[in-house]
């Protein structure tokens, strides 16, 4: 494309099917303690990468 | 729901639902912000006036494009599915562990109430720390990574028991198929070379407390009496230990308040000073504080924001950059769509342990008696309190439903909005004010490391 560049390949709908196993990081556990900061979290779902 | 905006000489369209995101042009920025209200026609005779018909036909042709890709304008699909989450059986996966209600220094904005939670000064004992890991154990269904972290007060005042718990927990390793992550959040005072190493075997995050410049940390950092710098002490201490865990897997964090809304200085200080994973947050106050965050100071916050933003941009082309937690967005490989929906866990997934054993849903609900939870002993007895944080999401949360922000913050902080709004799924406006302008942010710099 000439006008738009997309910077992710991936969308959310894709992350449906092997999604919600529980196993990521609790955000609060990570650095905040005052927000929840759930969007930076890694995925530790082999089958989701 | 298509969310645009400028940032650093960046046009970006945040296509919210799919989480796709796509740096534009001018011409595509103005078709898409009319795409679904006027017809293909008008669009096209109205721009071309500005950008010539060829170009103007491209660019209209390549968001139809994405449209039918599916990533534009598509439509929020998630309900359902969320849906389907709830006949999952309940498990628990974190732990807060109130190490100590007690610290050795008096931070003014200390929503541990100077590290007692307004009750008693208290240490945690070994035994009720072991029976948390037990609680832990048995709830966590078939999770297999568990979560510790020890929180305080100030947890390096009772590192016994903090060694017992981790000592604990390696021996269930090896009974249990469990793996566990603990972390320990530290204002650095007692910091040594015994406890560094220590922590640098035991531990796989830390967070270490500086707020920044040394007259806004210690203004607002102070020992009990009043007399000398805790940044003084702290400082070497934690370059040293950042250093020893090769700048990697650790955090000097920090809170900013009204009195230093510039607080764009205090991080380009830390990151001055060596560091390179740092976090500096706004702090959660009552509005009556005088350091409290009010909504006249947002267009100042922001601004801060922007010229962090900037600056970061800049340095990391330099090849001298660092991580700002509040930006860090994983946009390819981050978090699914249901972890996206259901924010932090706390009061079922996430819980706190406090010195006596008592169980609450995070550790900013300690020492409100109606959200004490159970405890170490009996378990979550309070399953009417359990029920409600489990029913709270995205969805449950009227103010979330035309955010753009939504999937990024996962409906934001449940004891935030119930401070402010005497309800977990209310919301704390300023809060949401700053997440979103956060993520705005954090997308500039995505799309100024693809532009490199």
């Amino acid at each position: 494309m000439k006008h738009i560049v997309t910077l992710n390949e991936r969308v959310l709908e894709d992350t449906m099917e092997h999604g919600g196993c529980g196993e990521c990081q609790t955000s609060c556990q990570s650095a905040c303690k005052t927000s929840c900061t759930v969007g930076n979290q890694n995925c530790e779902n082999e089958a989701q990468k | 729901m298509v969310h645009q905006f400028k940032n650093n000489g960046f046009n970006i369209a945040m296509d919210v639902n799919s989480g796709a995101i796509h740096v534009v042009d001018d011409p595509v920025y103005e078709i898409i912000s009319r795409y679904e209200a006027d017809s293909k026609e008008d669009i096209i005779n109205d721009l071309s006036k500005e950008y010539g018909l060829e170009e103007t036909k491209e660019a209209y042709d390549e968001v139809t494009l994405l449209k039918e890709d599916g990533k534009l304008f598509t439509k929020d699909i998630y309900m359902p599915y969320l849906k389907s989450f709830d006949s999952r059986p309940i498990v628990v996966k974190a732990l807060c562990m109130h190490i100590a209600h007690d610290c050795n220094l008096v931070c003014k904005y200390c929503f541990a109430g100077k590290g007692e939670y307004n009750g008693e000064r208290e240490m945690m004992s070994p035994e009720v720390g072991k029976k948390a890991l037990d609680f832990l154990v048995a709830n966590s269904g078939n999770r297999k990574h568990l979560e510790v972290d020890f929180f305080g007060g100030e947890p390096t005042m009772n590192m016994d028991t903090v060694k017992q718990i981790v000592e604990y927990g390696r021996q269930l390793e090896k009974t249990t198929d469990k793996i566990f992550r603990f972390t320990l959040t530290t204002n650095g005072l007692l910091l040594n070379d015994e406890l560094e190493e220590y922590i640098n075997k035991e531990m796989s995050n830390v967070v270490l407390s500086i707020d920044g410049r040394k007259e806004v940390n210690d203004f607002m950092r102070p020992f009990r009496g009043g007399n000398g710098s805790s940044y003084d002490i702290i400082l070497p201490k934690y370059k040293k230990l950042a250093e020893s865990r090769n700048q990697e897997n650790y955090y000097v964090r920090g809170t900013f308040t009204h009195n230093n809304i510039d607080f764009s200085k205090d991080v380009l200080h830390l990151a001055d000073e060596g560091f390179k994973q740092i976090s500096v947050e706004p702090v959660v106050a009552e509005p009556s504080e005088d350091y409290a965050i009010r909504e006249e100071d947002l267009p100042a916050i922001f601004e801060e924001y922007d010229k962090l933003a900037c600056e970061m941009s800049k340095r990391k082309k330099e090849g001298r950059g660092f991580n700002f937690f509040h930006f860090m967005i994983d946009i390819d490989g981050g978090p699914c769509v249901a972890k996206r929906l259901q924010g932090c866990g706390s009061g079922c997934e996430y819980l706190s342990v406090t010195p006596n054993g008592d169980l609450y849903p995070c550790h900013q609900f300690v020492g409100n008696e109606d959200m004490k939870m159970g405890d170490v002993d009996t378990g979550v007895t309070n399953t009417a309190l359990r029920s409600e944080f489990r029913k709270s999401n995205v969805y449950s949360k009227p103010a979330c439903q035309d955010c753009f922000a939504k999937f990024y913050c996962s409906g934001g902080c449940a004891a935030n909005a119930f401070n402010y709004s005497g309800d977990i799924n209310g919301n704390y406006k300023i809060g949401c004010e700053m997440q979103k302008k956060r993520v705005e942010c954090a997308l500039m710099l995505k799309a100024a490391e693809a532009m490199m």
